[in-house]
C-alpha cells in the first residue's frame, strides 16, 4: 500500500493505492494555525481499520515551507555572500545580516584571489551582533570548485545552525538564484524541521514504520532524512501534486496541454511526449527566484467562480474573485452560473444562476440562454489565449546549437487533459477551439492526492570534467577530485550515472533507478596551436515518471 | 531581482556544434566561458532582458548584399545564415519596439566579408551587419545608419559594401594597417565619389589602452556622430583590443569596452572577432550587456587586471591626439572634396587585390563608380580570383534615378553570356537579384 496525502490551500486530500487501484480517499479542511494537525488528522481517518502494517511508503506535500516564507516566519539568517567581479551585489541583501567578503573563483574553477579569514571574523561577531540563528555562504562559481564556500563555512558552523553551503543547492550557474535559494533553505529549515519531527512521533507513536516522503515541486520526492537537510526543495509542490495525479489518471505517451481548471485560477501544464516540462532554472517564490526544481505551471487569474462584468459591450471574466457564484448566494455573476444555466452544472440555486446572466445580457438585451453560452466560449478563448502563448515561448526558448536551431523538438501539443471542477463543462467548447481531444478523468478530486501517491524520488546531478586542469566537479554531491588526462565524455556519462544512482540512495530512493542524461557536451579546449584538454559537461537525471496505475481513468 | 534601465534583447547564439577547424580560433569552444560568465551572473533573469534566437537568413538577404560566387548555396553554410540571422533578429527586435536596444552575441563574424565572395576572410563569409542592415532597410527604405567598428582588425568588408553609400557612415577604430592584418584601413580610404568621406579609418597605433579608445571616441567619433545624426546606430562589438588577445597587440580592457559601449549608446552591437575566450570575452561581454542595458558595469573587470601595466606611453597619447585632429579637418572638408571629385570626373575606378587568408585565395578586382548628377550612380565590379572564376558584379544603387536604372539592366543584358564565368544584376530599388 502506498498512502499519498497533499495539502492544498483550503484542504488536504489523501489517498490509499493497493497493487495499482485507488483503496480508498480522504478530504479534510486546513486548519492554518495547526498545520500538522490537519495532515495527521486526514492521515488517522484515511488509515482508519486499514493493516497498517502493509504500508510501504507515505508520500506527503505539505505547504510548512511555503506558508513560513510567504508569511515571513524564517528565522534571521546571515548571509555570507563572496560575489567577485561582476554585476554590482548589492540586490542580493535577503538575510537580517548581509556581508559581501573578497575572494574569487574563475569559471573554470581557478582559485583566483583567497578569502580572507578577517572578514570572515568580522561577519561572525555581526551576525552574533544581530541575532542571526541560521547562516548561508555563497561564492561566485562554486560549483566550478566549492573550496571557498568550505573555507568560509568552517567559520560559521560552530555558531549557526544550519550554515547551507551554496554549491550543495544545486549544480546549476545562476550565482543570485543559488544566494536566494540557500538563504530561504537556512531560514525555513528550524520549521521543517519542527514539522518533521511532529511526524515521525506521531507515526512512531501509531507504530508506522513506513518510510516518509515529501512531494517537491517537480513532481517527484524526496526522504524525509534529505529533506530535513535541504527542506528547500519542498516548497510549491502543491500544483505539481496535481499535474502527476493527471499524469497517472490520464497516461499519456504524447504532448500534452495539462489544465487544472478551479474556482480562482487556472493551472496550464504541459507534457513533452508524455513527460512534465520543467522550469529551465527553478520556481519562484516570493519575489526570490530560486534553482529549485519544479515543473513549468503557470496560473492565471481565471476559474468558476471569476466575477464578470460587462465593459464596452464586451465581457470581461476575472481575474478577481469576488465570492460563490450567485446560484449559491455570491455576490456578482461567474463562469459557474452560466453553465449552470445552460445545464452543464448542477448546483445551487437555478434561478439565482438565470438571474445573473439576465443581468449581464439586459444592456445589449441578449437572452440569459445567448449570454451563458457567451460566457463559456469566451473562458475557453482566454485559455486557448494563454496556451498558444505559452506553446510559442516554450518553442522559442534559447537554443546554443546549430543542430537544435534547425531540428530542435517543438512542442505540438495532441490532446488537452484536465481536472476540475469547471472543466467538464468546457469540453466542448475547448474541443472545437483548439481541435484535439479533450480528456477528463471521472475521479478527478483525487487527483492531488493520487498525483502525490504515485510520485518516486527524482534528483540529477551536474558533472563538470576540465582534462587541461585534471579536475571534476559534481556540486550537488559536494564532489571535487583530480581527474586524468584520458578521462573523457564516456567516462563522464558512466560516472554521472553511477553518482546519480548513489545520490538516489541517498535522498531515500529504494528502487532501481532509471537514468537519463539530459546534456552532454564535450568541447576541445586549445591553448596555442594544440589541444590541451577536453571541458565536459554531463547533467544527469532519474527518468521523470510514476509508480503506474493499473489502468487510466477515461472520461465517462 | 534588478531592472534594466533599457531594454536589452539579447540573441545569444555560440554555435557550439561549428568550426572552421578543430583548432581554429572559430571553434565551438569560443563562446563557452561567456555562455558560464552570463549564466552565472543570472544575466536572463533581470527585468528587461529578453532573450531572442537567432532567424536564419534567407538567399536573397545574402544577394541583396554579396556577389557569391559560385553561388550563394556552394559559399554560404548554415551557420553563416544563422549568424547574419541572429543580427536581423537583434534589428529586427529593436525596430519593431519590442526591445530599447540588442546585442547579437553570435557566431561566425562578418566584417572582412565584401561584396564579392569567393570564401573565407578573417574568418568571415558574409558580412553579417551589411546583411541585417539591407534586410531591415526593406522596411525602413531611406534608414541612415552609422556603424561603429570596435573590432581590432580593420572592417575592410564593411568598407568595401558600403563604399559608395552616404546613408551609412562607416566608422572603424583598429590597430594600424601596417602591423596588423587586413592591411588596410588608412586615412585616405574615405569612401567613392557618392559618399566622399563617409568612410572614417581610424588607424591605433600597437599599445592603445583604455585611454586612447575613451580619448578617439570623445573627441573624434562621437562629434562626428552627432553631426551625422543617424536613425540607427550599430556597433560592429568586436572585442580583440583587449589586452589578452592572442592575434593583436592592443591594450583595451572589459571595463573599457563596457565604457565605450554606455557613451556610444549604440542601438544594435553586434560581435565580430575576439579569441582571448577565456582572460577577455566572458569579462568584455559582460560589461557591454550591462552598458547596454543601463546597468551598473563597474564591478566588471578581468581576474589579471592590473591599470598600471595597462597605461599607454605618453608617446602614444600625443601621437593619437594628432591623428584625431586629422581626420576630424578630413571629415569637416568632406562635402567639398567630394563635390570636386564629382565635378571634375564621370567615373572614378578603384583597383586592388583582394586576399583571403583563412581560404587561401588572392582576388584581383576593378570597382567602376558612375557619378551622376541625380543618384549615387551605377557601379560595377570586375573581379578574378586565383581559383579561375571571374565575374561582373552589377549594382544599381537603392537611391538609383530611373537613367542609371535603365543603365544597369541594359548593362545586364548586353554583355553576352560566356564572357564572364558569371554576370550579377544587384537591383536595390526593386529588390531584384539576377545572375547569368
Ligand atoms: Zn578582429
Ligand atoms: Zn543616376
Amino acid at each position: 500500500m502506498i498512502v499519498g496525502l497533499d495539502m492544498g490551500g483550503t484542504h488536504v486530500d489523501a489517498a490509499i493505492i493497493r497493487d495499482g487501484e485507488i483503496v480508498d480517499t480522504a478530504k479534510t479542511p486546513v486548519d492554518r494555525s495547526n498545520l500538522f494537525e490537519s495532515i495527521w488528522n486526514t492521515l488517522e481517518e484515511l488509515l482508519s481499520g486499514k493493516d497498517i502494517a502493509r504500508i510501504k511508503r507515505i508520500n506527503l506535500s505539505t505547504t510548512v515551507c511555503t506558508n513560513a516564507i510567504v508569511e515571513n516566519k524564517t528565522v534571521p539568517v546571515g548571509m555570507v555572500i563572496e560575489s567577485g567581479p561582476g554585476l554590482n551585489p548589492d540586490f542580493l541583501k535577503c538575510g537580517k545580516a548581509n556581508v559581501f567578503v573578497s575572494g574569487y573563483i574563475d569559471h573554470r574553477g581557478r582559485e583566483v584571489q583567497k578569502i580572507n579569514p578577517d572578514e570572515m571574523q568580522e561577519a561572525l561577531k555581526l551576525f552574533q551582533r544581530k541575532g542571526v540563528q541560521a547562516c548561508a555562504v555563497i561564492s561566485k562559481f562554486s560549483v566550478r570548485n566549492p573550496l571557498h564556500e568550505k573555507e568560509m563555512a568552517s567559520f560559521f558552523q560552530k555558531h549557526f545552525s544550519p550554515v547551507t553551503l551554496g554549491h550543495t543547492i544545486s549544480g546549476k550557474l545562476n550565482f543570485p538564484r543559488r544566494v536566494f535559494t540557500s538563504y530561504l533553505n537556512s531560514g525555513i529549515h528550524k520549521t521543517f524541521n519542527e514539522f518533521s519531527e511532529s511526524i515521525k512521533t506521531a507515526l512512531n507513536d501509531k507504530g508506522i514504520k513506513a518510510p516518509v516522503y515529501v512531494l517537491k515541486a517537480d513532481g517527484g520526492t524526496i526522504g524525509l532524512k534529505a529533506a530535513e537537510r535541504y527542506p528547500v526543495n519542498t516548497i510549491l509542490s502543491g500544483p505539481a501534486a496535481s499535474l502527476m495525479g493527471m499524469c497517472a489518471l490520464i497516461p499519456t505517451y504524447e504532448d500534452a496541454i495539462l489544465l487544472d481548471i478551479g474556482g480562482t485560477t487556472t493551472d496550464i501544464a504541459f507534457l513533452a511526449d508524455g513527460i512534465s516540462l520543467f522550469e529551465p532554472l527553478g520556481i519562484k517564490i516570493d519575489n526570490y527566484p530560486t534553482l529549485v526544481r519544479a515543473i513549468y505551471s503557470v496560473s492565471i487569474g481565471l476559474g468558476g467562480d471569476s466575477s464578470i462584468r460587462v465593459e464596452n459591450k464586451d465581457l470581461v471574466i476575472g481575474p478577481q474573485r469576488e465570492g460563490a457564484p450567485m446560484a449559491k448566494g455570491g455576490p456578482k455573476p461567474t463562469p459557474s452560473d452560466a453553465m449552470i444555466v445552460l445545464g452543464l452544472m448542477d448546483f445551487g440555486d437555478k434561478q439565482k444562476a438565470f438571474e445573473a446572466m439576465k443581468q449581464l445580457g439586459e444592456e445589449q438585451g441578449i437572452t440569459p440562454e445567448t449570454v451563458a453560452k457567451k460566457v463559456v466560449d469566451k473562458m475557453a478563448f482566454m485559455i486557448k489565449e494563454k496556451v498558444d502563448k505559452l506553446v510559442h515561448d516554450i518553442n522559442s526558448h534559447p537554443v546554443y546549437t546549430v543542430r537544435e536551431l534547425l531540428y530542435g523538438k517543438k512542442l505540438t501539443p495532441k490532446s488537452i487533459n484536465m481536472i476540475g471542477g469547471p472543466a467538464k463543462a468546457l469540453t466542448s467548447a475547448l474541443e472545437s477551439l483548439f481541435k484535439i481531444p479533450v480528456k477528463f478523468p471521472k475521479n478527478y478530486d483525487v487527483a492531488n492526492a493520487v498525483g502525490a501517491a504515485l510520485s518516486r524520488v527524482t534528483t540529477e546531478v551536474s558533472l563538470l570534467a576540465d582534462t587541461e586542469r585534471q579536475t571534476l566537479a559534481v556540486p550537488e554531491m559536494g564532489i571535487y577530485k583530480k581527474i586524468s588526462k584520458s578521462f573523457d565524455i564516456e567516462d563522464a556519462k558512466q560516472m554521472a550515472s553511477s553518482l546519480l544512482k548513489q545520490n538516489a540512495h541517498k535522498l531515500g530512493s529504494d528502487e532501481t533507478v532509471d537514468v537519463e542524461i539530459t546534456e552532454a557536451e564535450s568541447f576541445n579546449m586549445v591553448r596555442g596551436f594544440f589541444t590541451s584538454g577536453k571541458n565536459i559537461r554531463v547533467k544527469a537525471q532519474i527518468k521523470p515518471g510514476l509508480v503506474a496505475l493499473n489502468r487510466g481513468v477515461q472520461s465517462d | 531581482m534588478i531592472k534594466a534601465k533599457n531594454k536589452l534583447g539579447l540573441v545569444f547564439f555560440p554555435a557550439f556544434d561549428w568550426a572552421i577547424s578543430p583548432t581554429h580560433p572559430e571553434r565551438e569552444e569560443r563562446l563557452l566561458y561567456t555562455r558560464d560568465q552570463i549564466f552565472e551572473e543570472g544575466i536572463t533573469d533581470i527585468e528587461g532582458v529578453e532573450s531572442f534566437n537567432p532567424d536564419i537568413a534567407e538567399e536573397r538577404d545574402i544577394e541583396r548584399v554579396h556577389f557569391c560566387v559560385p553561388d550563394v548555396k556552394s559559399r554560404v553554410t548554415e551557420s553563416h545564415r544563422i549568424s547574419a540571422g541572429g543580427a536581423i533578429k537583434a534589428a529586427s527586435t529593436v525596430l519593431n519596439g519590442q526591445v530599447d536596444k540588442a546585442f547579437a552575441l553570435i557566431r561566425p563574424p562578418g566584417h572582412h566579408a565584401q561584396r564579392v565572395v569567393y570564401g573565407d576572410r578573417g574568418f568571415c563569409i558574409i558580412n553579417i551587419e551589411a546583411v541585417m542592415l539591407e534586410h531591415v532597410r526593406q522596411q525602413s527604405k531611406n534608414m541612415r545608419v552609422a556603424i561603429v567598428d570596435t573590432d581590432c582588425h580593420h572592417g575592410d568588408g564593411t568598407q568595401d559594401i558600403y563604399w559608395n553609400d552616404k546613408n551609412t557612415l562607416f566608422i572603424s577604430f583598429h590597430q594600424d594597417g601596417r602591423t596588423l592584418y587586413p592591411g588596410t584601413g588608412f586615412i585616405e580610404e574615405s569612401g567613392g565619389p557618392a559618399a566622399l568621406g563617409y568612410t572614417v579609418n581610424i588607424p591605433l597605433p600597437p599599445g592603445t589602452g583604455e585611454e586612447g579608445f575613451l580619448y578617439v571616441l570623445d573627441n573624434l567619433v562621437l562629434p562626428i556622430l552627432d553631426e551625422y545624426n543617424a536613425d540607427l546606430l550599430v556597433n560592429s562589438a568586436g572585442q580583440d583590443n583587449h589586452y589578452t588577445d592572442p592575434i593583436t597587440n592592443m591594450n583595451f580592457t572589459a571595463h573599457g569596452y563596457a565604457e565605450l559601449n554606455h557613451r556610444l549608446n549604440p542601438d544594435i552591437a553586434v560581435l565580430e572577432g575576439g579569441y582571448s575566450i577565456e582572460g577577455a570575452l566572458p569579462y568584455i561581454n559582460l560589461g557591454i550587456i550591462l552598458a547596454m542595458a543601463g546597468l551598473d558595469y563597474s564591478g566588471v573587470r578581468e581576474p589579471d587586471y592590473y591599470p598600471e601595466q595597462l597605461k599607454q606611453s605618453d608617446k602614444i597619447n600625443e601621437y593619437i591626439k594628432k591623428l584625431c585632429e586629422i581626420i576630424y579637418d578630413r571629415w569637416t572638408k568632406r562635402d567639398d572634396l567630394g563635390y570636386k571629385l564629382r565635378k571634375q570626373n564621370d567615373f572614378i575606378t578603384r583597383s586592388r587585390q583582394v586576399y583571403y587568408d583563412t581560404d587561401g585565395i588572392m582576388e584581383t578586382q576593378t570597382q567602376k563608380f558612375t557619378i551622376c548628377p541625380k543618384c549615387s550612380g551605377l557601379n560595377t565590379v570586375k573581379s578574378k580570383a586565383d581559383l579561375g572564376y571571374d565575374i561582373l558584379g552589377i549594382t544599381i544603387p537603392s537611391d538609383a534615378c530611373p537613367s542609371c536604372l535603365d543603365k544597369g539592366y541594359n548593362l545586364y543584358k548586353n554583355t553576352a553570356e560566356g564572357k564572364f564565368f558569371k554576370v550579377y544584376l544587384q537591383d536595390r530599388v526593386n529588390d531584384n537579384f539576377l545572375n547569368k
